[in-house]
């Protein structure tokens, strides 16, 4: 008897249990109807008060104070004038959100709006069809958001000529440098020829001042260098050469460059232990005064400020000048490397989703985002928020620019630019050798581009 | 059966039961056993179906794998050069464990187990790190390794001896394997050393006291009576530790990334690498199906091979 008791208590648990579990969704409906009800009667008169309630889930990476709580400010006041729109943000770091991304994309649910950087990554997500097309919403009022941003940026956002996301910031690749390290070193002016950096280099050097920091343990911080050089060396032809595979990632110039990269290397002009670094320490280094100079986005200066000790960064003493030209090389010494920071929407993003997205680039939101110098804005007529010099510097250099590369690892598929990142850092520790780097390269072009 | 119920129908004023004794004790096991037989089946068995179906395809890890290319993900697998480093690394960090860690585990257990003073501040502390999750323990030591000496505590400790250099523990290719040992060694030597008390609680205070009056001096006792008698133990923790140095990917993963250049690459940041980084789903399926298959061999070999006394004492 006892235990037969003991068992219909049992059950009788499981089936509350399993009972339970379906109540929060019918009391859910429950609510949703007389909500709803309402809203259909009052749609007569003029202003409609009560929505259906939205949820918008956002992930972003911008980690430093300021602009996370500029988001936050533009969350909020998004939510003042919808009030049922509840926008629930994740912050992430970098590598983080790029991790944590792949887990949620391989399992279809993507967030509404997320961070992207477009390019290659975009197009295989928007192929696998876990974007939302936004064509619609752009094209909208006579395309007024489309009309309102440059088409070169807007079309990093593009595959197969339909938009998935949006850009908010748009910038180059340069070198960042300490204006006060390098009049201790004794350069003067900055360099504008690949003979003159190895020469400041070299000063630097003599000097006993880290020339420049990398965080090679991320790999993709020094990959730019050889990006650039390629860029410098080959111009435009070569890469879309090898992209569209008349040409070959073998070419001349792809192998050159990894010769010219371990030239550099030779020299020793990085900080300690450079090959387990991550992006976080190379920007503290510079950010402290411990190297003189970096390679990096038009994020570098927000970056350095947060990792830097006193939280200030560099401040006046910090400089920018673009990569400077190769002798003899096929490339416009004014083409740019770079990219910028956008917003994909995910397949399952509501209408309220995309507008929200239309909020954050509207003129208004991208004059604050210029004003606290996190970003080069993209919508026209926001440049006048800039105040930052060496970003106004910046931005007319990328003007200037006949030809972009978005950065490698996003332009080509997530396969290659892995392998581009782990050969790149094999070139800095001289584990492979120009040709082998160039190889591996060319060999997962053939599996991923053919 | 039939009894039972004839004497439902003999005895009229009990009730005939509507389940037999038997039925109701076993369906009261099923009943319990399901919950967590299907969390089981729904977690671990169908995964690992999944895993083996996909890798027999070229797939990108969206929509439904249809590029069928049979076994040439297991070919290219055990071609490649860098697979060949993981596994060579994780034999390493295996050579590593059971030749150091398990050791200085056996000792500080013999050591806090017995007569030292304060022994139970001493068990607390080594037993921590055991404690401290993985992620936060990675975190914590590339701050001890950071190679600028203002920076990180053991460079900053090396170059106050005039002349030494800072050591790029995590960047240089040489050092990194080391380096990463000395983590795995002090996060995990803790669960040992519980094991290895447990295992001495269980040697009789007699066997000991007769070792002592028969003139066996402390080293004699320890070769002679108490390692033959932790016996069973050690072997567990030599099996714990193989298959813990086989699945090993947090600390690797969060400290070097398996980097630089694969120096430190283990099977599961290779894994790791190949599914999630570069979106080779079916390929990292087929590395993972591998790894399986690896410690399933050694699982069942050691079990059968080496454990198989225990399984006969305790019957």
């Amino acid at each position: 008897m006892p235990r037969k008791m003991f068992m219909l208590i049992g059950l009788v648990l499981i089936i509350a249990l399993a009972l339970s579990a379906c109540a929060p969704a019918a009391t859910a409906t429950k609510a949703v109807q007389p909500t709803t009800k309402p809203a259909d009667t009052q749609a007569e008169v003029p202003t409609v008060q009560v929505a259906e309630p939205v949820t918008i889930t956002w992930w972003h990476i911008s980690t430093a104070d300021e602009h996370k709580n500029l988001w936050q400010a533009m969350a909020d006041e998004y939510v003042a004038l919808h009030p049922n729109v509840t926008i629930e943000i994740q912050v992430l770091e970098n590598e983080a959100f790029k991790t944590k991304l792949t887990t949620v994309m391989q399992s279809g649910e993507p967030p509404d709006i997320f961070q992207s950087w477009g390019g290659g990554v975009m197009n295989e997500y928007a192929n696998a069809g876990l974007l939302r097309d936004i064509d619609a919403e752009l094209d909208a009022d006579g395309g007024a958001w489309r009309n309102s941003m440059g088409e070169g940026a807007l079309g990093v956002y593009s595959y197969k000529g339909v938009n998935y996301g949006v850009p908010w910031d748009m910038g180059m690749i340069g070198w960042w440098y300490n204006k006060a390290l390098f009049e201790q070193a004794g350069i003067t002016g900055t360099p504008t020829t690949w003979t003159e950096f190895n020469d400041a280099v070299d000063k630097l050097n003599a000097a006993n001042i880290t020339p420049i920091a990398v965080g090679m343990g991320d790999k993709w911080p020094g990959m730019h260098m050889w990006a650039y050089l390629v860029t410098r060396l080959g111009g435009k032809a070569n890469f879309e050469g090898a992209l569209l595979r008349t040409g070959s990632f073998t070419d001349a110039p792809f192998v050159k460059a990894g010769e010219m990269l371990q030239g550099l290397v030779a020299k020793d002009p990085f900080q300690d232990g450079f090959l387990g670094a991550t992006y976080g320490d190379e920007a503290t280094a510079v950010g402290n005064g411990k190297a003189a100079m970096e390679l990096m986005g038009q994020w570098a200066p927000a970056v350095q400020k947060d990792n830097s000790l006193d939280k200030m960064g560099l401040g006046d003493n910090l400089g920018w000048f673009p990569f400077p030209m190769v002798e003899g090389g096929a490339g416009d010494p004014n083409d740019a490397v770079g990219g910028g920071n956008g917003f994909a929407i995910g397949k399952n993003a509501s209408d309220a989703a995309v507008d929200f997205a239309k909020f954050l680039t509207s003129l208004e939101n991208q004059i604050r985002l210029a004003q606290i110098n996190v970003a080069i804005p993209v919508v026209k007529g926001s440049e006048v928020g800039m105040t930052d010099p060496l970003m106004i510097a910046l931005q007319q250099e990328l003007a200037k620019a006949k030809y972009f590369q978005l950065y490698y690892d996003q332009a080509l598929p997530p396969a290659m630019g892995s392998v581009i990142n782990d050969s790149v850092q094999a070139l800095f520790a001289g584990t492979m050798t120009p040709e082998e780097a160039a190889q591996a390269i060319e060999d997962s072009a053939k599996l991923e581009l053919d | 059966m039939e009894t039972a119920a004839d004497s439902g129908v003999a005895v009229k004023p009990r009730k005939a039961p509507l389940l037999t004794q038997k039925v109701q004790k076993n369906l009261t096991i099923f009943l319990f056993l399901v919950p967590a037989f299907a969390l089981f089946l729904l977690f671990i068995v169908y995964p690992i179906f999944k895993s083996v179906y996909y890798s027999f395809f070229s797939w990108k890890g969206f929509g439904d794998p249809t590029d069928f290319i049979g076994l040439e993900n297991f070919q290219q697998i055990l071609k490649d050069k860098i697979f060949q480093k993981a596994v060579l690394n994780g034999l390493l960090i295996i050579a590593l464990s059971l030749g150091i860690q398990l050791p200085l585990s056996l000792s500080l257990a013999i050591m806090v187990g017995r007569d030292l003073p304060g022994r139970a501040i001493f068990r607390m502390i080594f037993f921590l790190p055991y404690v401290i999750s993985e992620v936060i323990t990675a975190i914590a030591w590339m701050g001890l390794y950071n190679p600028d000496p203002t920076r990180g505590l053991f460079n900053a400790i090396l170059t106050l001896i005039p002349g030494v250099e800072p050591v790029a523990w995590l960047g240089d290719m040489k050092v990194v394997m080391p380096a990463l040992f000395v983590v795995l060694t002090w996060k995990f030597f803790g669960l040992h050393m519980l094991l290895f008390l447990a295992g001495l609680q269980g040697i009789p205070m007699e066997v000991e006291e007769a070792a002592r009056i028969d003139g066996a001096n402390g080293l004699q006792l320890i070769r002679f009576i108490t390692l033959p008698m932790l016996g069973s133990t050690i072997r567990t923790s030599v099996y714990l530790s193989v298959l813990g140095s086989l699945q090993q990917f947090v600390l690797v993963w969060i400290m070097t990334k398996g980097g630089p250049v694969n120096a430190s690459e283990v099977m599961a940041t290779y894994m790791y690498r190949f599914g999630f980084v570069r979106f080779w789903y079916g390929y990292g399926s087929a590395v993972a199906i591998v790894m399986l298959l690896v410690s399933l061999v050694f699982s069942i070999g050691y079990l059968r091979i080496i454990r198989q006394p225990d399984f006969q004492g305790a019957e």
